[in-house]
């Protein structure tokens, strides 16, 4: 495949992960923030909220598995996921974590633990979707061409 | 782009009097270690100097560090270690520089918590550049407040400034200029009124009360004994102190101070005791003694931080009060020299949110307690309510009443007559514990710095600072030497409490004028809040801490008040200078 071929097929990817909702604005931000000085910018981010991401999904399912469920740390953690997901514009994620949060309230155990789920499935799908996305820049880029900036009105 | 203002590592260059906002220095505080990165990134493409932490007690740690260093906090709410409200706190009262607070919750209560807790605006996460681009208006504000402030001390408008300002162009530095030339030209028309004597004698120094001192101080107050809280007075303390160029003005001021802090960390206790939820009006009312009534913590866990971290808005605690007279040992009166005072007809919404910060303590004790204008619990002061309705400042805000002063008229009331009856009703609570009130070792003592610089600053001009209200932080500090005012005001901002908005502000206008930065830099280093809080637990103020537990409330010892860095402006030269009071009290809540 030739570059050019690559490049759009990179463009229609990502701009079907924007038409899903499982990437928002904030998204095309850190892109735009990517520059010479920092080349793999976007990449590093999205690894730490990757590592960031899974272990806070970690300690609510161990608190979930506790005899005693300690609602308010769940939140916590919740809350803090929520954060990084908007860092990213996972935004399918930070909606998930939105309703999370809300059964946190309610002490609802039985409801958390499907939340947890739900927020899982959310972030196993951005992580992959962002995965070959930059697999797809690596092979332009290796390629010899250029990534281009997406363009989107939002 | 990553632009790096040539600014030394010590943070006291002053690159950006070139090209304000450029090079603006902000501190980043985060958990998230995404939004870090982010942030980071984002700010430096607003061509700031960043620094990230991903830690509040780390960030204090650096703000400690490096008084001057940074220009603005950016903060998210929700930390491990701190509450990013506290942290919030924490930064207004002793650094005195605008903070940030970011989150990714948007509710109103949190944004309102944030409010009263003094945050000069509250991002949501995700957080666009443009929102960041413009954050240095923050920090530009509040050098247009000190200087307002500073010029109104008698009951000056500080509209023109104000109106200066509006028409600031895109450079703030041009601005502050004109502003300051403009400020500076009243001041010195107002000083050649106050002028009472020599030049040397007319320069207001403002009184930084160090550890050592204040150490001298609650030594001196604890020796004249708690029980004995309407006897206390500014004379006596002064004579046990021993402190030659200490005049009874300069502490007398520091005392109502160290009174409002009492108050208001005993009013904490009190709140927590009864749990968040009080109203202020089922605060009782204490009798003037009690009515400091400070909830010794502003959070109960406010012992939890190692350094017993207080909160003060320095700019709240001033609250002189000014027509003490009427009110015998009632140390409710607390008026608010500060900025607001200053501001004759501008209610300042700085004062607002230094006043939040005063009590945004309380803020987070009760989330229940409503801001009134003159919060009726006001536990301790009742009669004033009339003497509030004089003041133009909305000084009420203050959600628990207490601590806040209710500002009567301060300007150009001389607080002696205050410290006079506030100091006999100062309560027991004085005792502070030396932990609190130690601000961390780096304190230096200003007043060596701050003599040499002044007699090396010393022109025709210095009289201008005669009448300038020692704002915020005492701090002999002579303005000749400060950097353009941008400058000048943002590093001397940071430091604890210290920062005299006049003294700063005199040295800003001479320096827009002179732009020479260089005898500012040291002035500032040394410019070190008298009292830092928590932090410096290793502080020992000659007092074992013992002694203070005996009389306080262990949440006192959380809360130094920054307030006591009294700002009294005392003059090097001529420690006795009555008429500098009134300027003092008002430069009391620069911080």
């Amino acid at each position: 495949m030739e570059v050019g071929q690559m490049q759009s097929r990179l463009a229609d990817y990502t701009k079907s992960l924007f038409m899903e909702g499982i990437l928002d604005a904030q998204f095309l931000q850190l892109q735009q923030l990517q520059d010479e000085s920092n080349p793999d910018f976007v990449v590093e981010v999205v690894s730490l909220f990757f590592d960031d991401s899974e272990k806070l999904l970690n300690d609510i399912a161990r608190a979930l598995d506790q005899q005693c469920v300690d609602f308010k740390k769940i939140d916590a953690h919740v809350h803090q996921l929520k954060g990084s997901s908007s860092s990213v514009g996972a935004q399918r994620v930070k909606n998930a974590c939105v309703a999370f949060r809300n059964f946190c309230e309610e002490q609802n155990a039985e409801e958390s633990r499907r939340c947890l789920q739900q927020v899982k499935q959310e972030y196993y799908l951005v992580k992959n979707k962002l995965e070959t996305l930059f697999t797809l820049e690596q092979q332009i880029v290796a390629a010899g061409g250029s990534v281009p900036m997406i363009e989107l009105s939002f | 782009m990553s632009f790096s203002a040539p600014s030394m590592e010590n943070g006291f260059s002053s690159p950006r009097n070139e090209s304000f906002p450029a090079g603006l220095r902000v501190l980043v505080v985060d958990d998230d270690p995404t939004w870090l990165k982010i942030l980071e990134k984002m700010l430096k493409k607003c061509s700031y100097e960043v620094t990230t932490c991903g830690l509040a007690r780390e960030a204090l740690k650096l703000l400690r560090e490096r008084k001057d260093g940074y220009d603005i906090v950016i903060s998210d709410v929700n930390m491990p270690d701190m509450d990013g409200f506290k942290l919030l706190e924490h930064v207004g009262l002793e650094m005195d520089l605008p903070v940030l607070m970011m989150s990714v919750d948007g509710e109103t209560s949190r944004v309102m918590k944030g409010v009263q807790h003094g945050a000069c605006d509250y991002l949501l996460k995700p957080i666009r550049m443009k929102e960041l681009r413009n954050i240095w208006q923050h920090v530009f504000r509040k050098k247009i407040h000190e200087i307002r402030d500073i010029e109104s001390h008698d009951s000056y408008d500080g509209i023109q400034i104000s109106r200066n300002g509006s028409e600031l162009s895109d450079d703030g530095h041009m601005f502050c200029g004109e502003d300051l030339a403009y400020v500076k030209k009243r001041k010195d028309f107002e000083n050649k009124h106050d002028d009472i004597g020599d030049h040397s004698s007319t320069k207001k120094h403002r009184v930084v009360w160090s550890v050592d001192l204040h150490q001298k101080f609650v030594k001196a107050v604890n020796q004249i004994g708690f029980d004995s809280k309407y006897e206390v007075g500014p004379k006596k303390i002064l004579d046990l102190m021993n402190v030659p160029w200490l005049t009874r003005e300069n502490v007398a001021s520091h005392l109502q101070k160290y009174r409002l802090y009492l108050s208001r960390l005993q009013k904490e206790n009190d709140l927590k005791a009864s749990l968040g939820g009080i109203k202020l009006s089922d605060l009782p009312s204490k009798d003037p003694a009690g009515s400091f009534g400070l909830q010794s913590s502003i959070n109960g866990n406010q012992n939890d931080v190692p350094n017993g971290r207080y909160q003060f808005s320095g700019d709240n605690f001033f609250a002189q009060d000014v027509d003490s007279k009427n009110h015998e040992g009632d140390l409710k009166r607390v008026v608010s020299e500060t900025k607001r005072t200053l501001t004759a007809d501008l209610p300042d919404p700085q004062d607002m949110r230094t006043q939040m910060s005063f009590d945004h303590s309380f803020g987070s004790l009760d989330s229940e307690v409503n801001f009134a204008a003159i919060p009726a619990p006001y536990s301790w002061s009742k009669a004033p309510e009339n003497q509030f309705k004089e003041e133009h400042k909305p000084l009420l805000q203050l959600e628990d009443g207490f601590s806040q002063l209710p500002p009567s008229g301060i300007h150009n009331h001389i607080q002696i007559d205050d410290p006079l009856q506030s100091a006999s009703s100062i309560t027991s609570g004085l005792s502070m514990t030396g932990r609190e009130i130690c601000g961390p070792e780096k304190i230096k003592p200003l007043y060596p710095q701050y003599s040499s610089n002044h007699m090396s600053i010393l022109s025709p001009k210095e009289s201008a600072f005669d009448s300038f209200p020692v704002q915020s932080k005492s701090q002999m500090v002579k303005h000749q030497s400060f950097e353009p005012i941008s400058t000048a005001i943002s590093s001397m901002k940071p430091q604890g409490f210290n920062l005299s908005c006049i003294t700063d502000f005199e040295s800003c206008q001479r320096n827009l004028i002179s732009a020479t930065d260089s005898t500012f830099e040291p002035f500032n280093e040394d410019l070190t809040v008298c009292w830092l809080e928590g932090d410096c637990h290793s502080m020992n103020f000659g007092l074992p801490n013992v002694e203070f537990t005996d009389y306080i409330d262990p949440g006192f010892i959380a809360e130094f008040p920054i307030y006591l860095c009294d700002t009294l402006t005392s003059d090097t030269e001529c420690p006795f200078d009555p008429p500098e009071y009134s300027i003092v009290d008002q430069g009391l809540f620069l911080s």
